[in-house]
Order: C-alpha cells, then sequence, then structure tokens
C-alpha cells in the first residue's frame, strides 16, 4: 500500500506522539534580527568601565601579536599564521568570560583567545611554529588543543561538559568555530547533543564572511547562523563581533544561563577578516579591497577607543600606556621566537602510547642509531 | 594498451603537476558534459594548490562548484550525482580532511556496485593530496593510502610524474568505478617537459612501470617516494649496487605482472614508502612478492617506511620520512645470509 492508498492519506496531518512535546516555544529561540550593539547606544552608559578598560587592553594587545605573529611569518621562524586581526573583540571575549575553572575549545585561528586566557604566548604558537603539534597541557589552563579539523573540537566540548555536570562540578564549555565550520556534520551533531543533554555549552561563530575563498552565501542560506540553533532547541544569537562590550555582554549571559542549568547557546558573532586566510594565502583572488576598507573603518579597537574617551574613561596616556604594554609583550614574544627551538628527535617516540611498544622500541633504536653516525660524521 | 588523444595546440605549456592534473581535468570537462568537479575553494581560487585553476571561469560555476565546507556531504552528495549519470571530480582540500568523508567511501562509494549486482556503477574521483615533506602543521601530510587500500571497490592511484598525473587523471575521470586518487603534494611543483602540445597518453589504471632497470635489487615505491629512490639508486652505483626502480602508480589494482618479474630478475626487493610500515601498503607488497617469487628470492623482501607514529611536526618530519641513506642501509642488507 502506498501513501496515496492509506485511508485519509489526502487529508493526512502529521500529529506528534502524545509524549512528545517541543521543549520551548520557537520565538524566544530566535534571534535578534539585528546584530546586538553596545558600544555608541545607550547601552554603553551602563556599562562597568573596568570590563572596558580591561578589553581595550587586551584588545591592543591582541592586535600587536597578531601583527609580530604575521611578521614572525616572514623571517621563517612560524610556518604558518592565521591571523584574527579585525576579530579581536570575539577572541578576547571569549576569554574574558570565563571561570578559572570554565574550558575554551578554540579552533586553530584562535590563538589570541587561548593567550588572553593565560596561555604562555609562546606555547600557543607550537603548532603553528612546527616543533610539536599543541605542546601545552590542556588540563593546566583548561585550553583543549587548538584544532585544525574544522568543528571536530565541537563535540568534545559538549562531552565535557556533559561529563562535568554528571559530576556536579560547575564547569562551562565555550567552544569556537567559523562560518564555514558551521557546515561541518560535527556542528550539527554537537548542536544536537548539547541541547538534548542540556549540557552547559557556549558554541561561539566567528563569522568572518569567508572560509578561505569561499563567501558565507555560498556556505548557507540561513537568514543568520545564528539561526541554526532553533531547529535544535537551543536560543540563538546574533552580536556585532566588533563591538567588544557586546560580544562580552551576550558571552556574558549565554555563559551564566549554561551556569545555572538553562542549556547551550549558539552566537554568532558578526566580524570580518581583515587580512587573508593565513599568510600563505592571496586574497586579492577573491575579495576586493573596498570591502576590506569598508571593515577597516568598524574596527574594534577604534570603536572602543572612541566610547572610552568620549565617556572620559581614557585618556592620551591611557592609550600610550596600553600601546607600550603591547610593544613590551611583542619584544618578549620576538626574542623568545628568535631562539632557535630546543628538540630531541627521539621524543618522536616518547609520547605515542602510555607503554613504548617492542616496535616502536626498534624503530627508536634505528633513529638513535643513524643519529650516532650523523653526530660523529660531524666531528670528523 | 596505452590510448592515445589528440590534444589541440595551445599557447601555455603546463610543466608542474598540478598544472597536468589542472589539464586533465579541463579536457575531460571539455569533452564530457558530464564531468563535474566539486569541493572547498575549487572555483574563484582554484583550489588551495590551484589545481582546479579557471576551471569555473571556463565551464562556469555549476559545473566547478565551490560546495559548502562538509566533507561527508560533498562526497554524499557526489554519490547521488553519479546515481543520476554524472561524473563528479571531488577534491577533498588535505589528506586529513577526508576523514569525515570516510563513512560514504566506505558504506557506499566503495560497494555500490557490488550491493546492487553491477547495477549502480559509482563513476566519480576523489582527488586527495596526500603526504608530507612540505612543512605542514598536524593533519597537512597524512599518508592515508593504506586506509583506501584496505576497502575493496575501490581503485587507488598515485602519479609520481606530470606525464602520469595526467594520463592517470584522465584514465580515473574515464573509469566507471570509483578511484581515489591521491596527489603527492609535495610533487605537485615538479617539473617536467610534458607538453599537452603533444598527443598526450592516457595511462590505463593498474599498470606499474619499470623506470630504471638494473640487477642487483628491486626497490618498489610510488608516488612522493619515487624520486628518493631514484637517487637512491643513483647513489648505490658507488657500492656497486645496479638497482631496477619500479614506480606502482597503482596500489588497487596491483600490477603483480611487472613488479614480480622484476624481483624475478634481480632476486632481491625493497619496498619504500612515507606511510607507516605496520600493517602498511608495504606489509601487503612484500606479501605478495614472498609468495610468488619465493624461490627466486635472496634475500627477504625489506620494507623501508615512515616510522609508526602519528605524522611528526614540520620541525621534525625529516627524521621520519624515509631517505636515500635509509634506503642504502636497507640495500646493504640484502646480502643476507640465510642463518644470520
Ligand atoms: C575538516 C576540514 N576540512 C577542511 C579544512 C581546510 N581548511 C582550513 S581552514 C578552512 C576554512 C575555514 O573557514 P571558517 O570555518 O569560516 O574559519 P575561518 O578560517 O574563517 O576562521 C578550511 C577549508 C580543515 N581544516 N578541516
Amino acid at each position: 500500500m502506498t501513501v496515496q492508498e492509506l485511508p485519509g492519506a489526502a487529508s493526512y496531518r502529521f500529529t506528534p506522539p502524545p509524549a512528545w512535546k517541543p521543549r520551548t516555544d520557537p520565538a524566544p529561540l530566535l534571534p535578534d534580527p539585528e546584530p546586538f550593539r553596545v558600544l555608541g547606544t545607550d547601552a554603553a552608559a551602563g556599562f562597568a568601565p573596568a570590563v572596558l578598560r580591561r578589553l581595550y587592553a587586551e584588545l591592543v594587545r591582541g592586535r600587536r601579536y597578531n601583527a609580530q605573529a604575521t611578521a614572525l611569518t616572514k623571517q621563517g621562524r612560524l610556518a604558518v599564521y592565521p591571523s584574527s586581526t579585525g576579530q579581536e573583540a570575539c577572541e578576547v571575549a571569549a576569554a574574558l568570560v570565563l571561570e578559572e575553572q570554565d574550558w575554551l575549545f578554540p579552533s586553530y585561528r584562535d590563538t589570541l583567545a587561548a593567550v588572553a586566557r593565560g596561555l604562555d604566548p609562546v606555547e600557543a604558537l607550537t603548532l603553528l611554529r612546527g616543533d610539536w603539534h599543541t605542546g601545552y597541557d590542556p588540563r593546566e589552563h583548561r585550553i583543549a588543543p587548538l584544532c585544525t579539523p574544522l568543528a571536530t573540537q565541537l563535540p568534545h566540548a559538549v562531552g565535557l561538559a556533559h561529563a562535568a555536570r554528571l559530576k556536579g562540578d560547575d564547569v562551562v564549555a565555550l567552544a569556537m568555530v567559523g562560518d564555514g565550520g558551521t557546515s561541518e556534520g560535527d556542528f550539527h551533531e554537537a548542536l544536537n547533543f548539547a541541547a538534548v543533554w542540556q549540557a552547559p555549552v557556549v558554541f561561539l561563530v566567528q563569522n568572518n564572511g569567508f572560509a578561505i575563498s569561499v563567501p558565507l552565501a555560498k556556505q548557507t542560506a540561513a537568514p543568520s547562523l545564528a539561526h541554526k540553533a532553533v531547529g535544535y532547541g537551543m536560543p540563538g544569537r546574533l552580536v556585532d563581533g566588533n563591538d567588544a562590550a557586546a560580544v562580552h555582554q551576550v558571552l556574558s549571559e549565554a555563559v551564566a544561563r549554561a551556569r545555572r542549568g538553562g542549556g547551550p547557546t549558539l552566537v554568532e558573532a558578526v566580524t570580518y577578516r581583515v587580512e587573508a586566510h593565513t599568510n600563505a594565502d592571496d586574497a586579492t583572488r577573491y575579495r576586493g579591497d573596498g570591502e576590506v576598507e569598508a571593515w577597516r573603518q568598524h574596527d574594534p579597537i577604534k570603536l572602543l577607543e572612541r566610547e572610552l574617551t568620549e565617556r572620559g574613561l581614557i585618556d592620551e596616556d591611557g592609550v600610550r600606556e596600553a600601546a607600550e604594554r603591547a610593544e613590551a609583550m611583542a619584544a618578549r614574544l620576538r626574542e623568545r621566537m628568535n631562539a632557535d627551538a630546543v628538540l630531541d628527535p627521539m621524543d618522536l617516540f616518547t609520547h605515542v602510547y602510555a607503554e613504548q611498544t617492542a616496535q616502536l622500541r626498534e624503530q627508536a633504536a634505528q633513529l638513535r642509531a643513524e643519529l650516532d653516525a650523523e653526530a660523529e660524521g660531524d666531528e670528523r | 594498451m596505452t590510448t592515445v588523444a589528440a590534444k589541440p595546440a595551445t599557447a601555455a605549456k603546463p610543466a608542474t603537476m598540478a598544472q597536468a592534473l589542472q589539464r586533465a581535468m579541463r579536457d575531460a570537462m571539455a569533452e564530457d558534459p558530464t564531468v563535474h568537479v566539486m569541493g572547498e575553494d575549487v572555483g574563484t581560487l582554484g583550489g588551495v594548490f590551484r589545481v582546479t585553476d579557471g576551471l569555473a571561469k571556463e565551464f562556469g560555476d555549476d559545473r566547478c562548484t565551490d560546495t559548502p565546507l562538509a566533507e561527508a556531504g560533498i562526497l554524499g552528495t557526489a554519490v547521488g550525482m553519479a546515481m543520476y549519470g554524472l561524473r563528479p571530480v571531488v577534491e577533498m582540500q588535505f589528506d586529513a580532511f577526508a576523514y569525515p568523508a570516510f563513512e560514504q567511501m566506505v558504506s557506499h562509494v566503495s560497494r555500490m556496485r557490488n550491493r546492487t549486482r553491477g547495477a549502480m556503477p559509482m563513476p566519480l574521483v576523489v582527488r586527495v593530496p596526500y603526504g608530507g615533506g612540505i612543512g605542514g602543521v598536524e593533519h597537512h601530510s597524512d599518508s592515508s593510502e593504506a586506509y583506501y587500500m584496505a576497502t575493496p571497490g575501490l581503485h587507488v592511484v598515485t602519479p609520481a610524474t606530470v606525464a602520469d598525473a595526467y594520463g592517470l587523471l584522465r584514465a580515473a575521470i574515464a573509469s566507471d568505478d570509483p578511484v581515489v586518487f591521491l596527489e603527492p603534494k609535495r610533487l605537485y611543483w615538479s617539473k617536467s617537459d610534458w607538453s599537452p602540445d603533444a598527443p598526450t597518453a592516457v595511462e590505463p589504471i593498474g599498470r606499474a612501470v619499470v623506470r630504471r632497470t638494473g640487477r642487483s635489487a628491486t626497490l618498489i615505491t610510488y608516488g612522493p617516494s619515487l624520486p628518493v629512490c631514484m637517487e637512491a639508486a643513483e647513489a648505490a652505483r658507488a657500492e656497486g649496487w645496479d638497482l631496477e626502480v619500479v614506480d606502482l602508480r597503482s596500489l588497487v589494482p596491483f600490477d603483480d605482472e611487472t613488479v614480480c618479474a622484476s624481483v624475478r630478475r634481480t632476486g632481491r626487493a625493497v619496498v619504500v614508502h612515507e606511510s607507516t610500515g605496520f600493517a602498511g601498503p608495504g606489509a601487503e607488497i612484500a606479501a605478495r612478492v614472498t609468495e610468488r617469487c619465493f624461490h627466486h628470492l635472496e634475500a627477504p623482501v625489506l620494507r623501508v617506511a615512515g616510522f609508526d607514529i602519528p605524522y611528526p611536526p614540520p620541525m621534525l618530519e625529516r627524521h621520519h620520512l624515509p631517505g636515500v641513506d635509509r634506503i642504502l642501509d636497507a640495500v646493504a642488507r640484502l646480502q643476507w645470509e640465510a642463518g644470520s
């Protein structure tokens, strides 16, 4: 019997089984039609000056970090660097809204977020420098490894947050992903699990307009990426990603919601990737200068500096001081990165298994012999 | 049997492997409107390695498509397109980013013909840049050939020369079976005087080729390790070794005939690849050669492979990749005496 032949098929309407009820009315889950803004609006007046000052200092430091790291690629000190210039407000806010016990799950572009959370600036570059893959201990600062395969860290964030809740711990996980990454299956599976489990997770999408060369219009047909939340049963928030105060506020609210058992939130921060995808990419192939220039006018540092100046929260000395601190950080970074990494090739075999296999011991011995022969050759 | 297709003369003279691959897709698309190229950044950008450069401009977005960023989706939709009679040529951006598509590869691409008693072929090509040696960060240097080789129903092909890049890709696109086309990314910029102006050979899949003849032992290799083996063979002359080098080109199907003929002539063999050794491609190759040539062998078939570790970070990769010295060491061990 086909569907047409079923009695009453023509007037068939789907009725959910009695036990199934949508969790919520979708209306409160929908994002605002316009990105949420604080700077330059009335909402700014009520914003804590201390937070604004802290954000400013970190933005300035972050921008300098990006510039320094990019310079290091030109000197061959870094294999590659994906700059987050223009996106610093998202990076910094993501780090600052978390408590010490919380976890950050960055993507490969989010070096700054990791540094703002306290990771050593050199350790944060280990992956990109090429001396080890992650190098740092994720437990030390509760920062998962900077993740290259897109969106694969998102289910991890859900699992970790879920585990913490099962143990009764007060832990929130904040997971970062790009606009391109939202197309991956892992993104959707992570959102679904998070909503079903009501896991204390915040998903932050940095919509910077491009996935390498592919513009958002070829990535999604949704009205916004924040809309994707609704279908999974979680709220979606749209925020101006260049407005540090707005990102800070929206993320803080999402974290607070997760912390009190309210479940996950998807936050889309609308921002722009000012530099190329990485230092190895040629952005002129897929976008024009005019577009970049327009976004430079909506720069996160400019926006915040204007607000701080207008409200008398910073003066010329304050601006100079922030710049000087950033410069000092860059000088230290440069100096430390200019020292050659000290590596032991034998480490190749050290951390593959908890206990080395017989095969690996054999291969280690082979390499040892090769290295010894090499050293002898050098001496002679 | 080598088929020859006449090529229209062009001013530009492709010389790199990347250009030869691009030319192969272009010619196939021009000849057959069912050939579609798809993947991440393959359109406007021309791929991160520029292998699809110009195709979108020439054939339009529908024939060379920038897809959303989702490998499972890319391969899964390609399966549907192939079910409807198109010939998708899919680009996976890097070896380790093809893994999300593994489900489609193993559960559908590889077995569609088999499960439908031959009714539903899968004429698609999955191009995967693979291997190390380019200083890539984590997840940009994997050699994934063993996973594909272990999946019945897939052809697994890997060119080592510019001419083969063209010839094998043309054959892969023409094949009515799915082909995993592994592109040794560190050879993308290798040059040759291969020219599309001259009639260009379409190389049938499944045939190995002897790149260098010799009498004292056979190096069996493919893809990124071929140039290393050629160099090792040159260096071995000083030690009195006259090495033969066999380039497999096709891992599945495997050319037992060419390989075994060579090993029977030389009596000794070393398999060389940068993929891990344990349960790697060399394990299968050494076993086959031993089964078929046992009475001709003067020594066990040896393997020179990458270590059995996750692909190392760029600063350490030179210690991992099989180089000339490691190959020469293995060659020296071929002076094997029973009982030693
Ligand atoms: C699974 C996977 N597929 C492909 C890639 C290659 N790749 C690296 S970055 C990138 C674009 C990412 O775009 P988006 O998610 O928007 O982040 P953005 O780079 O803009 O920060 C791609 C395709 C990858 N890293 N992982």
